[in-house]
């Protein structure tokens, strides 16, 4: 009715709406400037606002960058320390038990010095000489005889002695160099221990250099992480996500073994506790069956962390030796008793399904030929049973890896979110203001007929024409405030730290 | 130590607390119509019988009575039990059930009146008093209810969160002449059933008895 009304300010429906789109195009031009101003102070608003949160967004991103950071060196510096400290106590175990015999090796050697030193003199005596009246008898019996037969007699006698003795003389020679030859033979064994002894101290000081070069090594990385270098940060960053990854899955295997165990157990526990009570949604016997292994896993953990294989409970790893001794004896024990049960358990459901079989096929009518009277699947099931458990308890070393990594990925993966978060914020910063310079032109193209005539009327009357509203020029101070860039969101940023 | 030990008691409590042992049970009540021309048919209703007993699990209730000339009476219930929580005590509950069930089927002789309606009461009776969490009426008949003279039948079910399924409803020489009357048959006993606030369903291929515990 109002847009009839409308039409018949004249007799002319056309040339009414002529008129009426020559005030509302009046009404657009008089309203221009406002309108700019407004639509560009809101995208201003919007874009601010965006940069601002945005910048907010960045520093919280650049202090949980740091935090990060620190996590990721104190990670680093503590598993270092682990490692030299492990060096150096393999090493104080090998100097002990080496140093712990040298004593004994020491008196060995001396004896055995003392020995060879004796032999080695009883060996340099002299070889026995001929008696001193020899060179006489010998000059004796070199005189030549006349023919006379006593004397020939005589001289006889005397080369005969002396030959005898020459032979004796020999002879005691011989015996002397055996004997000291048997004495020089016997020093050989005391030679060789003397050799072994020797060369065990050198084994053991050759091993104990290659394990100080081993904790050289660990020391110039602990320096190198230390000094909080970005390379030492990144290969420790690196270093935790492929630990996470792989704690992740020996997890996953470890979750598909706890089901294998609780699958095991969850029958037999309803002949123990009853098969149609419920706690809340679940029945109970899966609950008891799941608390079972989740004890069992609770064992392990202690096993592990009094093992000190793991610090997840620094104040298990801080026991004195004799505590700590006393919980490895409990908790294995526990741990073997609940894998006697899990093995009974096993045992138990054996029993039940066959006897479920049974009764299936009785109802169905079908012959009990069928069923299996093996024993094998019975012990199988026990012997994964009893197992189970104590693979269950190497759980907590993926664990603690998997916890100790998480910390740094999820840091990592939350900064980048902000990041991201930071960066959609300036997208959409940058959108609102470009939109609201898009709406000023529409606008403008909207009401263009009468930006058009005035350009014509300022033109005719020659006057050059000032740009009524420099803000929507390229070059306005608003559109240098809006194509900010990074720096000076920066800038921003600074004062808020 | 008292602390500790009040913990523990409070721990206990919520536990038993939230222990339940009835509302999720399930309860079978099966009629079986043994009337003149329906009798033979019973064979079949022993294999589902089977059916149910070995899908039924321990803390469970079945009861299976026959549907004769007066069957709102605790004399027409063949055999019933709430099996034990134990599966293996439940399993040898089973087999003993099976025997009854079976010595009911070989013995049987069929009676000249069919008061479904009188066994219905019945089993509504005994599922309450039971608790079963899901409650189901079997009706092992071909739904053509006879009464005797004098017998009464004309109150409303009351079956809330009750089941109802018909089993092996079969046609009978009259449905065959005109199918209204079967049509007819059933829609009384759904509209019987929904009145009373139960939920009606009825399996005739005897390959399709897992649909019964579907809904």
């Amino acid at each position: 009715m109002i847009f009839a009304n409308m039409l018949n300010i004249t007799s002319s429906p056309a040339l009414s709406i002529l008129i009426w789109i020559i005030l509302l195009l009046l009404a657009l031009y008089f309203a221009r400037r406002p309108f700019h101003r407004a639509v560009m102070s809101f995208s201003k608003i919007i874009y601010n606002a965006m940069r601002f949160t945005a910048a907010s967004v960045l520093s919280a991103e650049k202090r949980l960058a740091k935090r990060n950071r620190e996590v990721i060196m104190a990670a680093g510096l503590e598993n270092a320390e682990r490692i030299v400290e492990r060096e150096f106590d393999r090493i104080g175990a090998a100097v002990t038990r080496n140093l712990e015999g040298y004593p004994n090796v020491h008196r060995q050697l001396s004896e055995m010095i003392t020995k060879l030193d004796e032999d080695f003199t009883s060996s340099a005596d002299v070889p026995p000489s001929l008696p001193n009246w020899m060179p006489i008898i010998e000059s004796i019996a070199k005189i030549k005889h006349t023919g006379d037969s006593m004397v020939a007699n005589m001289l006889a006698e005397i080369n005969r002695s002396l030959t005898e003795q020459h032979k004796k003389a020999i002879e005691d020679y011989r015996n002397s160099t055996a004997s000291r030859h048997s004495i020089l033979s016997k020093m050989m064994p005391f030679w060789r221990k003397i050799e072994k002894s020797l060369d065990r101290i050198a084994g053991s000081i050759t091993s104990i250099k290659k394990r100080s070069k081993t904790v050289d090594r660990y020391m110039d990385e602990y320096e190198k992480i230390r000094s909080g270098s970005d390379k030492a940060a990144r290969a420790l960053s690196t270093s935790a996500m492929t630990q996470f990854a792989i704690a992740a899955l020996v997890l996953l295997i470890a979750i598909g073994g706890a089901i294998i165990n609780f699958n095991l157990i969850a029958l037999p526990m309803s002949e123990m506790v009853g098969g149609a009570s419920y706690i809340g949604p679940f029945k109970t016997s899966d609950v008891a069956g799941l608390v079972i292994i989740l004890v069992e896993l609770t064992m392990g953990l202690f096993l592990m962390e009094s093992l000190r294989i793991t610090r997840l409970f620094p104040i298990i790893g801080a026991m004195d030796d004799k505590m700590r001794h006393r919980m490895i004896m409990i908790t294995f024990t526990l741990l073997a008793i609940l894998a006697g049960v899990e093995s009974a358990l096993a045992f138990m459901r054996d029993r039940i399904a066959h006897d479920m079989e049974a009764l299936r096929q009785t109802l169905s009518g079908a012959e009990q030929a069928g069923l299996t009277t093996s024993i094998i699947p019975t012990v199988g099931q026990m012997v994964m049973g009893f197992i189970l458990p104590f693979a269950l308890a190497f759980v907590a070393i993926p664990l603690e890896m998997f916890v100790s990594s998480s910390r740094t990925v999820l840091g990592g993966l939350m900064a980048w979110l902000l990041r991201m978060f930071a960066f959609l914020l300036r997208l959409l910063g940058h959108m609102g203001f470009y939109a609201g310079r898009i709406i000023v032109n529409v606008y403008d193209l909207a009401i263009f007929p009468t930006i058009w005539l005035e350009g014509i009327i300022l033109g005719s009357k020659g006057k050059k024409m000032d740009i009524p509203e420099p803000e929507l020029s390229e070059d306005s101070p608003l559109v240098e405030e809006a194509v900010d860039g990074f720096k000076e969101t920066l800038k921003i940023k600074e004062p808020q730290e | 130590m008292k602390k500790i030990f009040a913990i523990a008691i409070v721990f206990c409590i919520l536990v038993l607390g939230c222990t339940d042992t009835k509302s999720r049970s399930t309860g079978v009540f099966m009629l079986l119509d043994t009337s003149g021309t329906y009798a033979v048919e019973l064979k079949k209703a022993q294999k589902i019988l089977n059916y149910l007993l070995g899908v039924l699990a321990p803390g469970d209730t079945l009861a299976v009575a026959r549907i004769d000339t007066g069957s709102f009476s605790e004399k027409d219930i063949v055999s019933k039990i709430t099996f034990d929580e134990r599966p293996s005590v439940a399993n040898n509950q089973k087999r003993a059930f099976m025997n009854q069930v079976d010595t009911f089927v070989k013995s049987v002789k069929g009676s000249p009146y069919t008061d479904i309606s009188g066994g219905i009461l019945q089993a509504i009776e005994y599922l309450n008093e039971a608790e079963s969490g899901k409650k189901y009426i079997l009706i092992f008949s071909d739904l053509k209810e006879e009464l005797a003279k004098g017998y009464k039948r004309d109150l409303p079910f009351q079956l809330p969160d009750y089941n109802v399924i018909a089993l092996n409803v079969t046609k009978l020489r009259g449905d065959n002449i005109d199918p209204k009357e079967y049509i007819t048959r059933v829609k009384d006993w759904r509209s019987k059933v929904e009145k009373g606030g139960g939920e009606w369903g009825m399996i005739n291929d005897l390959e399709r008895l897992d649909n019964i515990f579907t809904n």
